[in-house]
């Protein structure tokens, strides 16, 4: 603000007023006081804290990362044993925590659209509903919900000899959700790069339609062949390697059930926990931000002739998301923050295998600066991705 | 509005169109609008057929309300038996038993001056004394030792009391954090900035637990030897800190949203930056983000449930040592329902009374 003095002012007041009434100075003055104390406050406490350590004999550093863990852990996405290290364990408890926030994110952007859409609804009955639904899930602590839906699977839920069968394949039992899958074959691995390539090729032809749209004006069937595209082609290298259909269904062997897909009750308590609770508030996100294009918009697209289809992707699209992408990211990163409550169900994420750490080694300045920095780094991901979408959609204005 | 004589006098004889809705012609439109609502309606009545009649049956016509845990066991329906055969557990914790009494008047308190904040008439600087008198007032009934009242150690402390505690004390005392830490990082002094933004971007990245952790396991190392603080303090600190940083981010959406016109006026009388900031620019700012604050109090509520990890009894740890009693095991629901719903009452009532503000403050 006082950019724009003029240099008269300025030589005047500066023979005038006192060297400590100077602006400048005073704010290096207030800067080396805040520093001071900061500083003097860290090292108050880090001295304490190396004097306590030293009495209470703990040792410190990052040594005991190459130590055998000596625990079990109770899934895992890469093989993982008791006489493995530290640090392999915590690499369990990190992948743990990122199958759960990715399987969770999807699934809470499907239901939350779904909802906010139904918040919407003209039909008075779906619209009190949702609106029932995100009042009462946003006003129950999560940490309720997981508590919750644990005791579903473990109290309420019957054994696997008596388990339900909601659907045909899946079963729900106190140990677990289980559901038919397809029997791997190698198909597969060639239906998934088959899928790659169409992306690929799509990716491509938009690129090539939009630019011979602005070179002469036409307009090509680009959603019909993407979609054409990314089914079809999957489709067909499925067909050409025998239409392999062979389902593993999983069947009652004993005690609990063999075969399928099977989810621990502390990983589905988990997952049910944060995606109900999560998608509660992305309903109301989606719902704010179609709402937040006028009437008038939707009415100006079609009056220039564009299609319904032309009117959704061109004009009600990229300004509805403008508004949702930004609260959503931020919803996304709390999904991945409150799957650290997963230590209070046994699920073994990172905050509770470093938790274990903790216990064991007693290193708890080590284990929870761990659990910091990991998560700092899922924030620092999300707004760096946040920035450079920000960037991208930024108005352009003349 | 106020078109010629003329005009007034041609409109005079003419009625507005009536609309009689009946309760047909509403269902007709609002449920029965075209094919595919119809379907929906349908679709969505029969799912609600399906649930609410066997859960009603559940939870009120097969229920147990003042029975044995052995009589539950027998019964088919909701045994909401648990909770007055436990509630004073439930609400008050390991709180001494004949003492009960002190807590409840402090809850009263609360809500009592709550519902009179409520107003904005009563808004005024003498209602900020009304508050700290009366949290002093609670926080003597509650630890005692003055005017003859039994002391009560802390760790004594528990179920709802404690929550209520933890999420008022964490939010009056990290209100005024944030707000400095609000104005620090929108300080053109590159130190104190730096240090501001670092805390708050910190604090805002990592979950609450990391942040209890810390409180329950470092805080001990971070003092001298001999001091010891105890359990819930250390909880209450780190509450305090985490509710700060987010605080701090909304509070500076306020002092953004004010023009630059008003900083610029400000300075231009002469007021020094203190005055500034507490005549001009706060008052403004706080009040944009009343409503936003809330929203942070009413998470700030919601969030002191985590303290059941680091084994407070709160509220839901109350409720869970219930569980944990060999007699009372398996009723989880119907304990989890409850104490589900004293959380919903507090939070709904709280964000009503947000949107209220909002609306109120528009205006």
């Amino acid at each position: 603000m006082k950019k724009g003095n003029p240099d008269i002012l300025t030589e005047q007041t500066a023979q005038r007023a006192a060297w400590f009434n100077d602006p400048k100075i005073r704010a290096i003055l207030y800067q080396i006081a805040v520093l001071g104390i900061v500083g003097l406050l860290g090292y108050y406490l880090f001295n304490n804290t190396v004097e306590n350590l030293k009495r209470q004999s703990i040792a410190t550093g990052f040594g005991f990362l190459n130590k055998e863990a000596s625990f079990e852990i109770g899934e895992s996405l890469i093989p993982y044993s008791a006489a493995d290290k530290y640090i392999k364990a915590l690499l369990v408890g990190a992948l743990n925590t990122i199958k759960v926030a990715f399987v969770g994110i999807v699934l809470t952007i499907i239901l939350g659209t779904f909802l906010g859409i139904a918040r919407l609804s003209k039909n008075w009955l779906v619209s009190q509903l949702a609106a029932v639904y995100i009042e009462v899930m946003q006003d129950i602590p999560i940490l309720l919900q997981l508590f919750f839906w644990y005791s579903f699977f473990y109290d309420i839920l019957p054994s696997p000899r008596e388990a339900l069968e909601p659907l045909n394949g899946v079963f729900m039992s106190n140990r677990g959700l289980v559901f038919a899958v397809p029997e791997w074959h190698p198909a597969y691995q060639y239906v998934a790069m088959a899928f790659i390539a169409g992306c690929i090729a799509v990716y491509f032809m938009r690129r090539w339609a939009r630019k011979r749209q602005e070179r002469t004006g036409q307009l090509f069937p680009v959603f019909t062949l993407s979609l054409a595209i990314m089914i079809g082609l999957p489709l067909t290298t499925w067909l050409l390697s025998g239409a392999p259909l062979k389902m593993s269904v999983p069947e009652l062997v004993g005690f609990n059930f063999k075969g399928g897909l099977n989810m621990s009750p502390e990983f589905g308590a988990l997952l049910i926990g944060l995606v109900l609770y999560t998608a509660a508030f992305v309903a109301e996100i989606v719902r704010a931000g179609i709402q937040a294009i006028g009437k008038g918009q939707v009415e100006a697209a079609m009056a220039i002739g564009l299609k319904p289809g032309q009117v959704l992707s061109l004009v009600i699209l990229p300004q509805a998301l403008r508004v949702i992408i930004p609260p959503l990211t931020s919803q996304m990163l709390n999904l991945t923050k409150n799957s650290s409550l997963a230590v209070a169900i046994g699920f073994p994420d990172f905050v509770s295998v470093a938790s274990t750490t903790i216990n064991q080694t007693g290193q708890a300045i080590e284990g929870i600066s761990l659990i910091m920095v990991v998560y700092l780094c899922f924030s620092l991901l999300t707004s760096l991705f946040m920035n450079w979408y920000n960037k991208k959609m930024a108005l352009v204005e003349r | 509005m106020t078109k010629s004589g003329k005009n007034h006098i041609q409109t005079e004889g003419l009625k507005a169109p009536v609309i009689r809705i009946g309760a047909v012609q509403w269902i007709k439109s609002n449920l029965f609008n075209g094919v595919f609502n119809s379907i929906l309606t349908l679709v969505t009545l029969f799912f609600l057929y399906k649930i609410i009649p066997p859960f009603a049956r559940w939870a009120f016509i097969d229920s147990l309300w003042f029975s044995s845990a052995e009589q539950c066991r027998a019964g088919a329906g909701a045994c909401w038996s648990i909770i007055p055969a436990n509630i004073r557990f439930i609400i008050f914790g390991f709180y001494p038993h004949e003492l009960h009494w002190r807590p409840f008047v402090a809850m009263i308190m609360l809500v009592g001056l709550l519902f009179y904040s409520k107003n904005r008439d009563h808004w005024s600087q003498s209602l900020g004394y009304i508050w700290i008198a009366g949290l002093l007032t609670m926080g003597i009934l509650m630890r005692g030792g003055l005017f003859g009242l039994t002391p009560v150690e802390s760790d004594q402390w528990g179920g709802l009391p404690l929550t209520l505690m933890l999420s008022f004390f964490g939010m009056f005392a990290a209100y005024p954090l944030g707000v400095l830490l609000a104005l620090g990082r929108r300080s053109k002094m590159p130190a104190v900035k730096t240090i501001c933004i670092l805390y708050i971007e910190l604090i805002r990245g990592v979950p609450l637990i990391s942040l209890l952790f810390m409180s329950a396991v470092l805080f001990p190392l971070f003092f001298p030897e001999g001091l010891t603080v105890n359990k819930i303090i250390r909880a209450q600190a780190a509450i305090i800190m985490f509710t700060a940083a987010y605080i701090a981010e909304v509070v500076r959406g306020g002092l953004q949203a004010i023009t630059r016109g008003q900083y610029e006026a400000a300075e231009s009388l002469g007021l020094n930056y203190v005055q500034k900031m507490r005549l001009i620019i706060l008052p403004q700012a706080l009040k944009i983000v009343i409503p936003p604050t809330v929203g942070i109090l009413i998470s700030a509520f919601k969030d002191t449930s985590l303290v059941v990890i680091i084994a407070l009894y709160d509220v839901l740890k109350t409720t869970r040592s219930v569980l944990a009693n060999p007699s009372w095991m398996g009723f989880s629901p119907e304990a989890y329902l409850f104490v589900a719903l004293i959380y919903f009452v507090c939070c709904f009532s709280m964000s009503n009374y947000s949107r209220r503000l909002e609306k109120e403050l528009h205006t």
